[in-house]
């Protein structure tokens, strides 16, 4: 499978900044959170732009799904693999999700034997506009959801402040965001 | 909803604190599976009477540690699959380890046994309840997997799924260790086998539906 020796020098240097940045967004800084989500979001439009010439239009909502399943999934990443391998599965089962999907021709000619093609060798910071709309996907969760990630994750509420506000237990808040978001991510996927 | 917003959003805290660790759910979902599995041969089936002679004997501890070993390498392929990016070759490998001894063991046996009585010992008195026996005693283990897995990020999800029922099964073979009265390894390597491929089987098939994410 993955291994580190086979990377060139520029996806070994984007495999170090980013575990760095998301190793320590794990441990609860945000602003690394940030320039790891940020970095990523490069690196994957590139790829996804390369892996779909014929769905352009689609990468931006393979993307944003992807974020957020990289974002859902990020507890099962273990200290010490390698993150383009982990980034790298996720990335590719979000994509054959997408082609199952959507049963596009290019699901004919294997899209997914691209081991060595790293997400990290190119970066795309030219957004295109997403078909989907996750801000009004999040209006259509139950309140224990929608409103916990509305005041701590849009209005950047405290934990404390969002219950007050909601009226929900902290706990509640707590649990509301962590399942709120992947009921957002069934809702992309088209699930529920 | 722009890119940017999704990243604003999902960075205003990323830490993973308060996440239950991925072994600790397995684990819960093993031994709650176990658990019932007993409870339920004991009230559905009944521990066999001589379970407090049984025990003493080498046989009897043979086919626990076979339940064991199952339980074990059919865990450690799960966790594997439960996490992106990790492969599972060495998971599924260890998986193939007791079911080879089992088999080893079964056929040194039956080799071994005197013309005429080797049927027998393939067949044992229960061979037609004992699968659907050990599927039955493995659905609540089933369902804690499945639990534990769906908390997890498996992208195999077929795989993911079957190792994760063959846990299931394994974890109600121990418990059907106590009521089960065969104690030849030839039967134990087809029909407990068997009885584990049962929730192996339906992992699969459910994996795609129920552990996608």
């Amino acid at each position: 499978m993955v291994s580190t020796n086979r990377m060139s020098p520029t996806v070994e240097a984007a495999e170090i900044t980013l575990r760095d940045c998301f190793l320590a967004g794990l441990a609860g800084d945000a602003a690394q959170y940030r320039a790891f989500l940020e970095g990523l979001t490069g690196h994957m439009r590139a790829y996804l732009r390369r892996r779909l010439p014929k769905a352009q239009d689609d990468v931006e909502d393979i993307l944003q799904e992807t974020l957020l399943a990289v974002h859902n999934a990020r507890h099962t990443y273990r200290e010490g693999q390698p993150l383009t391998a982990w980034l790298h599965a996720i990335a590719r089962y979000k994509l054959m999700d997408f082609f199952r999907a959507h049963a596009r021709r290019e699901a004919l000619h294997d899209p997914f034997d691209d081991e060595h093609e790293w997400i990290f060798a190119a970066s795309d910071d030219e957004p295109a506009n997403a078909r989907r709309d996750i801000g009004v996907l999040l209006e259509t969760l139950p309140d224990r959801h929608r409103l916990p990630i509305v005041f701590v994750k849009l209005q950047g509420l405290s934990v404390a402040e969002a219950s007050l506000a909601s009226g929900m237990s902290e706990s509640a808040i707590k649990v509301g965001v962590h399942r709120g978001l992947k009921a957002l991510a069934a809702r992309l996927r088209g699930d529920a | 909803m722009k890119t940017e917003r999704l990243i604003d959003m999902l960075a205003t805290d990323g830490s993973v604190a308060d996440h239950p660790a991925p072994s600790r759910r397995f684990g819960i979902a093993v031994l709650g599976g176990i658990a019932a599995a007993v409870v339920l041969m004991a009230l559905g089936l009944g521990i066999r009477p001589d379970i407090g002679t049984v025990v003493h004997t080498a046989m009897f501890w043979i086919r626990v540690g076979f339940a064991v070993a199952m339980l074990g390498t059919a865990l450690l392929a799960a966790t594997r699959l439960a996490r992106p990016g990790v492969t599972a070759a060495p998971g599924l490998a260890a998986i193939a380890m007791p079911v080879a001894l089992i088999w080893c063991l079964a056929a040194f046996v039956l080799v071994h046994a005197p013309e005429g009585s080797r049927l027998a010992l393939l067949l044992g008195h229960t061979w037609r309840v004992c699968p659907p026996l050990i599927a039955a005693l493995s659905a609540p283990a089933f369902v804690a997997m499945f639990w534990a897995m769906r908390g997890m990020a498996p992208v195999r999800l077929r795989l993911a799924g079957a190792v994760a029922g063959l846990a299931a099964g394994a974890a109600a073979v121990i418990a059907y260790c106590l009521h089960c009265p065969e104690m030849a390894p030839p039967f134990w390597a087809v029909w407990y086998l068997s009885g584990m491929l049962i929730p192996a089987v339906a992992g699969s098939l459910l994996g795609p539906r129920f552990l996608r994410w």
